[in-house]
């Protein structure tokens, strides 16, 4: 038993958090809204120079072979600086399931070269985030997983609250795309993909709630009102303090889900909820309680808070709304085979019973 | 990032199982807060000594085991999944042990810690005084050193447990002259000295489970001080990192209390589902239990590398009272007009335990440091915010 992460962990997660300082500002992000695209080819490429893109694809395939929890602070990065490229859904979601269905080496090799971006559809008819930037989509038909070239595929844009956010309904001929996987195997790697997205979006949100309570500590820290920091009084630092809690809270489900997805435990299903749960809570208390200590100036356009608020209520619905979440928590805890309580934690993990 | 059990921790936690399923009383115990039920609760803490296992981190030569806090961990799992007393000796194993492990010197170590583990000396703390709750800063009882020993004047009140225990731990200021968290030193008096009075106080419940206590004139040796004079806000702080923090409410409680609640949810279901808050709240109940015992195993991993716990042990003592409250008004809303009925009432048919936690989940909020200090202390000392 050992609920740390390693030096190496360590050690990557702060050289992307530096990279990320420099490379996604939100005055970046905010020049991202004015582009046709959106997004910023040339900081895929150095992502792809960073072992980003190939982080979890096999060394054999030009990748650097790492796993899902090497991955999840990464995530908690991107979400930290609301990076609007698709680097958790081509990562931590796009290429598990491509290698689980046997796709070729050379796309793997192009993830991992930065040459191929995915974008990966959460269920039939869901829109699907960053169609357009993406050269793949791996998407659902007819109860197929599909893998899909952008160039075939219709998109129509779908606004987000998001400016960051680009969304799209996608049509596609019925002969264009390539079936990844059908029948159990489908159902297996949808399950599987269901999970990835909502880990990856828990990390996300883990770090949208940490951005934002900075964001918040600094602004009461300078803001003076009645001569003081405003951040002085107690009511304003009691928001805070809820915030840091439900942080705190939600960081070691987040993580221990990453382990259960990487070792594919029995109880994954319910580790993933439970952290989306405490994720989304997290982020959309430091929203709330983010853009009342910014009093009017949170209400701005001007304000970075925003751009992670958004991103927050955005995700917050993204690969299961935390009412589909609850349901399938409900589905395992209250049923009667199901043992709860102390010692139990780690059962499926460790025989403990 | 290896989060299974090892072969010996396995191992480990089937022998504490199968102690406990051999010595824990088969009845429960009375009330630690009445005079019969405190001396089986004593009875009960010399059982756990003498099967060594009244506190397995502490070293071997004070009855303990060496173990580290994962396997402290395991321990506490299994004693509440045994439904064991609770230990009436918290102050002192929970809170003081660990102080005087740190700042205690040899003698200090060897004279108090075994009759500790023994339940022989039972420990009640010392820090409010009528005008010092929150504010422990204005503290006012005086020690004065006189040769080689502390003359002790003045007056504590909330202090857990003094009625049965033998021992106290507390600051008092030494220096007449010091202002606020200067001038304090934390000292050890027996409660069976001449010129201290203790006057219970009922509880919420009735019982007397805490007390003023007056000291007048009290002598107490110099040998009784923990830490240096004037140490005494220094070492009183790290006794209430241990209180915020780690020890004094493990997770394994409040998983058991989320089980018993899922089941009591189950059993109410049709009558329950009423109330479409009830449900959410049994889940979220489930949720929480669960990101504790996470946290907790994350912390405990890091301490075992070395680490130390730091103002994030503040977020721990919000977090577990305010879940502690709320599953206890849960389990109010389930059993609806039946959960005010005390638990010897014929009616009560076996649910009145409920109530008894339900009462004492109110002062969870309120003791070791009220969770409007502890907020304070996340919002300066965690987040770094303004001082007011």
């Amino acid at each position: 038993m050992n609920f740390t992460f390693n030096e190496d962990q360590l050690m990557f997660r702060d050289s992307v958090r530096d990279f990320f300082s420099n490379e996604v500002t939100t005055e970046s992000i905010r020049n991202r809204w004015d582009s046709d695209s959106g997004r910023d080819r040339a900081l895929w490429t150095s992502m792809a120079e960073l072992g980003l893109t190939g982080l979890l694809v096999p060394e054999n395939c030009g990748g650097l072979g790492l796993g899902v929890v090497d991955f999840i602070m990464l995530a908690e990065e991107c979400g930290r600086v609301a990076l609007p490229e698709p680097l958790v859904d081509t990562v931590l979601l796009a290429t598990p399931v491509l290698v689980a269905a046997g796709a070729d080496a050379q796309l793997l090799q192009s993830i991992a070269a930065g040459e191929t971006v995915c974008a990966v559809q959460s269920q039939a008819d869901a829109l699907v985030a960053d169609a357009d930037f993406a050269d793949k989509l791996i998407v659902h038909k007819a109860g197929n997983l599909v893998l899909l070239d952008a160039e075939s595929a219709r998109f129509q844009r779908q606004d987000s609250v998001d400016p960051s956010r680009r969304l799209f309904s996608v049509e596609w001929a019925d002969d264009e795309g390539q079936v990844l996987a059908e029948g159990d195997l489908s159902a297996e790697l949808t399950a599987s993909l269901y999970n990835l997205g909502a880990l990856g979006t828990s990390a996300q949100l883990l770090g949208l709630a940490q951005r934002m309570l900075d964001l918040s500590v600094a602004y009461t820290s300078e803001r003076q009102q009645f001569g003081k920091p405003i951040g002085s009084f107690q009511a304003v630092k009691h928001h805070l303090a809820n915030v840091a809690i439900k942080t705190e809270f939600a960081k070691a489900p987040v993580y221990r889900a990453a382990y259960s997805v990487a070792e594919a435990l029995s109880d994954v299903d319910l580790h993933v909820s439970q952290a989306r749960l405490s994720a989304g809570e997290a982020a959309i208390l430091a929203a709330k309680s983010g853009i009342q200590v910014h009093g009017a100036m949170g209400y701005t356009w001007e304000m970075d808070l925003h751009l992670f608020m958004k991103r927050a209520w955005a995700l917050n619905n993204a690969w299961g709304t935390p009412g589909a979440h609850k349901a399938r928590l409900a589905d395992t805890i209250l049923s009667a085979d199901y043992t709860i309580g102390a010692g139990h934690t780690f059962a499926s993990a460790s025989d403990a019973a | 990032m290896e989060l299974a059990y090892t072969v010996d921790q396995q191992a480990f936690r089937q022998e504490v199982r199968s102690w406990m399923q051999a010595n824990v009383p088969a009845k429960p115990l009375q009330s630690f807060d009445t005079a019969e039920g405190f001396q089986q609760h004593r009875e009960w803490e010399k059982t756990m000594n003498d099967g060594r296992w009244g506190m397995v981190t502490w070293p071997e030569e004070f009855g303990g085991r060496g173990l580290d806090l994962i396997q402290w961990l395991i321990f506490e799992e299994e004693y509440y999944r045994a439904s064991a007393p609770t230990r009436v000796n918290q102050n002192g194993i929970f809170l003081l042990a660990p102080t005087l492990m740190e700042y205690g010197s040899d003698e200090q170590k060897a004279r108090i810690l075994p009759k500790m583990a023994t339940g022989e000396e039972v420990w009640a703390q010392g820090w409010s005084e009528p005008n010092a709750g929150s504010d422990m800063a204005a503290i006012r009882s005086s020690a004065e050193l006189r040769g080689d020993e502390y003359i002790i004047n003045g007056q504590k009140t909330w202090s857990t447990r003094a009625v049965f225990a033998d021992w106290l731990f507390g600051m008092f200021r030494t220096d007449p002259g010091s202002k606020r968290h200067h001038g304090l030193t934390f000292i050890l008096v027996p409660l069976n000295a001449e010129g201290i009075t203790v006057r219970p106080i009922p509880q919420l419940d009735g019982l007397p489970g805490f007390a003023e206590i007056f000291f007048d004139n009290v002598k107490v040796s110099i040998n009784n001080r923990l830490g240096g004079e004037g140490e005494g806000w220094k070492v009183a702080m790290a006794t209430a990192g241990f209180e915020r923090g780690l020890m004094l409410r493990s997770p394994a409680r409040f998983q058991e209390t989320a089980r018993r609640l899922v089941d009591l949810y189950r059993a109410n279901q049709e009558s329950a589902d009423q109330d479409p808050a009830i449900r959410e709240a049994v889940l979220s109940a489930y949720v929480q239990a669960e990101a504790y015992t996470l946290t907790t195993y994350q912390t405990a991993s890091r301490l075992n590398q070395g680490g130390k716990i730091g103002p994030e042990s503040s977020t721990n003592k919000v977090f577990w009272s305010e879940l502690d409250q709320m599953m206890h008004s849960t389990a109010m809303a389930i059993l609806g007009a039946r959960a005010e009925l005390l638990p010897h009432a014929p009616a009560a048919q076996g649910v009145g335990h409920w109530l008894d936690g339900f009462l004492f989940a109110q002062s969870g909020p309120i003791y070791a440091g009220t969770n409007e200090i502890q907020r304070n202390i996340i919002a300066e000392r965690m987040l770094g915010m303004p001082r007011a």
